[in-house]
Formats: structure tokens, C-alpha cells, sequence
């Protein structure tokens, strides 16, 4: 497949302006600001694009609902706050396409009328901090930021805000608190962040990648767009895949692709032969899979039928010599570290649950562990603030469901089974 | 006090923004990067220059785990240690730098050369285990491979 997404990025010099205009970029937003932005968002509609930060709403729906608020100025953030474990898609963008991304987000600002935006990006990425504001800094001395674009009468102001290292701020209002100076913990909706988002005002909060589909979406139309995927989630889609596989990276390939084609296909099968033992689909919120469950088409309508989630499309593999009681213990490490420490069931139960595995891992297990693992996690699923303590829960919840035995096999046996 | 240089850095900063509380978190960046640490001093400057409490500029710098709320040494390796960096082995590399460097995740080491910090995913997860030495970028680590990076920071 011809790659839109990561196009021209072996280009060593692909972050540049020229190189990136000589590759046919910015001719988008020509195009888009010759649009009414209604028609943009008409455009983005027939193109079913949808977010592909992990939750896949419909952005034109998202669009929509902000375009309707009469308050301004209206604000578009991106979120580049990529911190799902596993999760590296966004990165090639930042790095190596920036002016990709920031083409598509005066598209959007146009369509949303929004005249700021802001990239919200992780404080772990300091060489796209880098990267990013000087890209920004050739569109503005080219006009293609700031006031009056190409003569268009338009406003579009972008500036890069880098978050200190909190997970919890790739959760879009805890983003926002994030970049109004605060802690950042999610708020209560509603209200949603297109009526009262950041500074009170209307605020779209769209993830890089999605942002990053809107210039092709403009230069060849959302139908001719459409065809790529599957009907109910179309459009090219970044898979990043990491652990044990022959070759791990980030490939781009039409959303719907089946996860085992991926892994054996893509990615060169299982790393020296080995079996395969488990699969994290979509980064280390989504539910593990056994080798069973492979067959499922990676997408957002699909994958919760195959009891997963597309998630981030960060896939994590595993062999057969992994303890999975291992991983679910740093997985709930990683939470516990991440709750913002809102809300109580996300709090305590984070932590309960890392303390379980951390002794059912070190031989101190105890009869009845996992029952009360399944209690902890069904006390804190749905009664959470935001996802993170669904996601925690979750994990729990299907590493016992898919591999139960080896957690009993730890507790009997008074050590690690897998690895001694 | 900030150096002139720095106000007017954060002067600059201050100009993105629509009010000044929006500025904190970039400013507690340049406090970081002028202090060494969050000092008391530190938070102090912040709080005066933005006009916010100073318990709000502790507050909201101890909620994000890169903010330093002790003095660092002189090279901050920051280590992920998370499932896809856990399975390619970095749990062995946090080992080796204890026993080569004498320097525990959370502290220095004793000569004052490196820190290190663990991190929970860096997204270099695809060239896994990886690790950030100050704002430098290193992957595919081993024991070998981490030595002859850190050598080159003295």
C-alpha cells in the first residue's frame, strides 16, 4: 500500500519545508481554504474518519458539536501526549512529518473557525519539541500560520505546550487542565470540551495521527478516501509493534487489517521460531489475547467483537517465554503510578491489585488471591472517574480470564513458574 | 531570582498563552533547568514572576514525574522499564547499572555523575529496551551497548 501517513519519511530530510512541499504538501490547504469550513466538516463525514487516539469517536461528530457553539475564540489542541505503553505510532509523525500534522490542523482550525491551537506533546519526546517548533517557525515566515493565511483571511495561530510526564494527560480533560497550569486530572462531563473546554471556550482535542489523515482527506475527497478499510472505520491506520517479533516497528496499513496478518505477515512471524504465548492488541489497556484469538480485523468496530480493542493499534507480543503474572504486575505498577488520585476506586484499586500480583509473582501468593483480584477489579470497572481505572481493571480482569492457570500455578507452587 | 536571560524567556513563553497561570508548566521547565532542581528558591522565583501561590506552583510541579523535586546528577538517565522495554530485558540493564555505576532508580551515583529515573514507556518501544540520557535518544540497549553510551558522558 502506498503510505499517506508516513510518506517521504525515509527522506533524511522530510522535516523540512521544501522537501515536504516538493512532495506535494500544502497543496491541501490551498484546497480546504477555498472551502466553507461546513464543507470541510461535510468532507471529513463522507470520509468516516474517526479519532485514533484509542476511542474512535467520529471526529466530523466531534467537529460538529463545537462548530455549533457560538462562543469564540474556539480551540483546537492535538494531542501528543502519546504515553500508552507500547504505543510509538505518533513519534514517526512528530520526528519526521511535522509539517503533516500541522497542514492538517489549519485545516481543522479552518473548519472549526478555531484561530489557536496547541500540540499538547509529552515531555518524553524532547527532539520533536525541537523538531516541531521549527516547523512551526517555516510556516509561520511562510504564511501559512499566524494572521491573514495565503490572503485568505483567515487566523490560525499553533504553538507547542510540553506536558512533564503524567499519562493521565493523554485523557482529553485532564489535557486540558494540563495546559491551563493545573494538575491533570480529568473533569466531570458533562460539560464536554466543544461547549467548555480550554480557557471555557469551545475546544477541540483531536490526536496527531487523526489530524494527520486531513490533508489527503481534502486532496482526494472522503469518498475516494472511504475505500481504504473496512466501511464502518476507514482510512490508513499506523500499527506499532513491538516485543517478540522478527520485525518489530511502526507500519501503515488500511485499518481492518487482521492482527494475525500483522504479527506472521507483516512482522516476520514469532522472533527465533518460538511460540507464541499472548498478544496485547491495541497498547496495555486493551485486553490480552491468547494465540487463539488472532484472527480479529484490527479496527474500531471489530476488535470489541473479538473481546478486544483497537486501542492505540499498539501491539504487543509475546513468546512463550514471558510470565504473564510478570507483566500484569508491571502493567498494574504502571497504573497505580498513573492514577491521578481522583477518585477513590482508581486509587486504592490500582495499588490492591499491584500489591496482589507483586506477591503472587514473588512466591507469596495466597489462596484466594485471584478471587479477590476479580472483586477489586469489578469494584472499580464503570464506577471511575475516566478510562484509566477501567483500562487497570480490565487488564486484570482478562489476563485471569484467558490464563487463570498460571496465576494458580504461581500461587501453589510458592515461586514464578515460567521463569523460576 | 531568574537571570535576565531566563525572564525573558519566559516572557516569550508568556506570549502563547491567553493568561499567565497557562504558563506555569513551561516556567517550572526553565526554573528546573536554572536551579538544577525545584528548590525552594525555585518554586519562590516561579511563584513571584507568575504571580501564582507558591503552594499551587509545588502542588501542580509534584503531580509530573519529570519535574525534579531533588538535585539530579550531572547526566539524567531515564530508563523504561515498561512491558515491551521488561521483555527484551531492561530489568538487567537496571541491574548492571547498579553494578557498575553504584546508582539506584530514584538516586545518584555516589560520584555525582549519573541519576537515574524509571520511566514508564518512552515510545521507542519497537527498538525496545531504550532509555533518554539528558535529551539524547538511545535503543536496542545491552549491557555492552549501555556501557560504551555512558562512557561518552562524563
Amino acid at each position: 500500500m502506498e503510505t499517506i501517513l508516513l510518506k517521504n519519511i525515509q527522506n533524511p530530510n522530510s522535516a523540512d519545508i521544501a522537501e515536504y512541499k516538493k512532495a506535494g504538501g500544502y497543496a491541501s490547504i490551498r484546497k480546504a481554504l477555498g472551502m466553507e469550513p461546513q464543507q470541510v466538516i461535510d468532507e471529513v463525514k463522507k470520509a468516516g474518519l474517526r479519532g485514533r487516539g484509542g476511542a474512535g469517536f467520529p471526529v466530523a461528530m466531534k467537529w460538529t458539536f463545537a462548530s455549533a457553539d457560538p462562543k469564540f475564540p474556539k480551540y483546537l489542541l492535538c494531542n501528543a501526549d502519546e504515553g500508552e505503553p507500547g504505543t510509538f505510532k505518533d513519534r514517526p509523525i512528530l520526528e519526521k512529518n511535522p509539517h503533516l500534522l500541522i497542514e492538517g490542523m489549519i485545516i481543522s482550525g479552518h473548519a472549526l473557525k478555531a484561530e489557536y491551537g496547541y500540540i499538547y506533546l509529552r515531555g518524553e519526546y524532547p527532539a520533536a519539541k525541537h523538531i516541531l517548533n521549527a516547523a512551526i517557525q517555516q510556516a509561520y515566515d511562510t504564511n501559512l500560520l499566524g494572521e491573514n493565511i495565503l490572503g485568505k483571511g483567515i487566523t490560525f495561530h499553533l504553538a507547542v505546550h510540553q506536558g512533564a510526564g503524567a499519562y493521565i494527560c493523554g485523557e482529553e480533560t485532564a489535557l486540558i487542565e494540563s495546559l491551563e497550569g493545573d494538575k491533570g486530572q480529568p473533569r466531570i462531563k458533562p460539560p464536554f470540551p466543544v461547549n467548555v473546554g480550554v480557557f471555557s471556550k469551545p475546544t477541540v482535542v483531536n490526536n496527531v495521527e487523526t489530524l494527520s489523515n486531513l490533508p489527503y482527506i481534502i486532496e482526494v475527497g472522503g469518498e475516494t478516501y472511504a475505500k481504504i478499510g473496512t466501511p464502518d472505520c476507514p482510512g490508513p491506520k499506523i500499527f506499532c509493534i513491538s516485543g517478540h517479533v522478527e520485525k518489530p516497528g511502526i507500519y501503515e496499513l488500511p485499518m481492518g487489517t487482521k492482527l494475525r496478518d500483522i504479527i506472521y505477515t507483516h512482522c516476520g512471524g514469532i522472533k527465533g521460531g518460538k511460540k507464541l504465548k499472548a498478544v496485547i492488541p491495541g497498547g496495555i489497556s486493551t485486553p490480552v489475547l491468547p494465540p487463539d484469538k488472532i484472527d480479529c480485523p484490527m479496527d474500531f468496530v471489530n476488535m470489541p467483537k473479538h473481546g478486544s480493542m483497537l486501542g492505540s493499534g499498539a501491539v504487543i507480543v509475546m513468546d512463550e517465554s514471558v510470565c504473564l503474572v510478570k507483566v500484569c504486575h508491571r502493567a498494574l505498577k504502571f497504573f497505580e503510578h498513573e492514577s491521578c488520585g481522583k477518585c477513590t476506586p482508581c486509587r486504592e484499586g490500582t495499588g490492591w491489585l499491584r500489591a496482589i500480583l507483586g506477591r503472587i509473582e514473588n512466591g507469596e501468593g495466597m489462596e484466594g488471591d485471584i478471587d479477590t483480584m476479580l472483586a477489586v477489579s469489578a469494584n472499580m470497572l464503570g464506577k471511575t472517574f475516566c478510562p484509566l481505572g477501567d483500562g487497570a481493571a480490565s487488564v486484570v480482569q482478562n489476563f485471569i480470564k484467558h490464563f487463570r492457570p498460571e496465576f494458580e500455578e504461581h500461587i501453589r507452587a510458592k515461586k514464578c513458574v515460567v521463569n523460576g | 531570582m531568574f537571570s535576565s536571560a531566563a525572564k525573558q524567556e519566559i516572557e516569550d513563553i508568556r506570549t502563547k498563552y491567553p493568561n499567565a497561570r497557562a504558563a506555569l508548566l513551561p516556567t517550572i521547565y526553565v526554573a528546573q533547568r536554572e536551579f538544577g532542581w525545584l528548590s525552594s528558591e525555585a518554586y519562590d522565583a516561579v511563584a513571584d514572576l507568575l504571580n501564582v501561590p507558591k503552594a499551587t506552583v509545588r502542588g501542580v510541579a509534584t503531580f509530573y514525574a519529570m519535574y525534579k523535586q531533588k538535585p539530579m546528577g550531572r547526566h539524567l538517565i531515564q530508563l523504561c522499564t515498561n512491558v515491551s522495554c521488561m521483555i527484551l530485558g531492561a530489568e538487567r540493564l537496571v541491574d548492571f547499572l547498579k553494578i557498575t555505576y553504584g546508582v539506584e532508580p530514584g538516586g545518584v551515583s555516589p560520584d555525582g555523575r549519573f541519576s537515574l529515573v524509571i520511566m514508564e514507556c518512552i515510545g521507542a518501544c519497537g527498538t525496545a529496551p531504550a532509555m533518554l540520557v539528558n535529551d539524547d535518544f538511545h535503543d536496542n540497549l545491552t549491557e555492552k551497548k549501555l556501557q560504551e553510551i555512558l562512557e561518552k558522558y562524563t
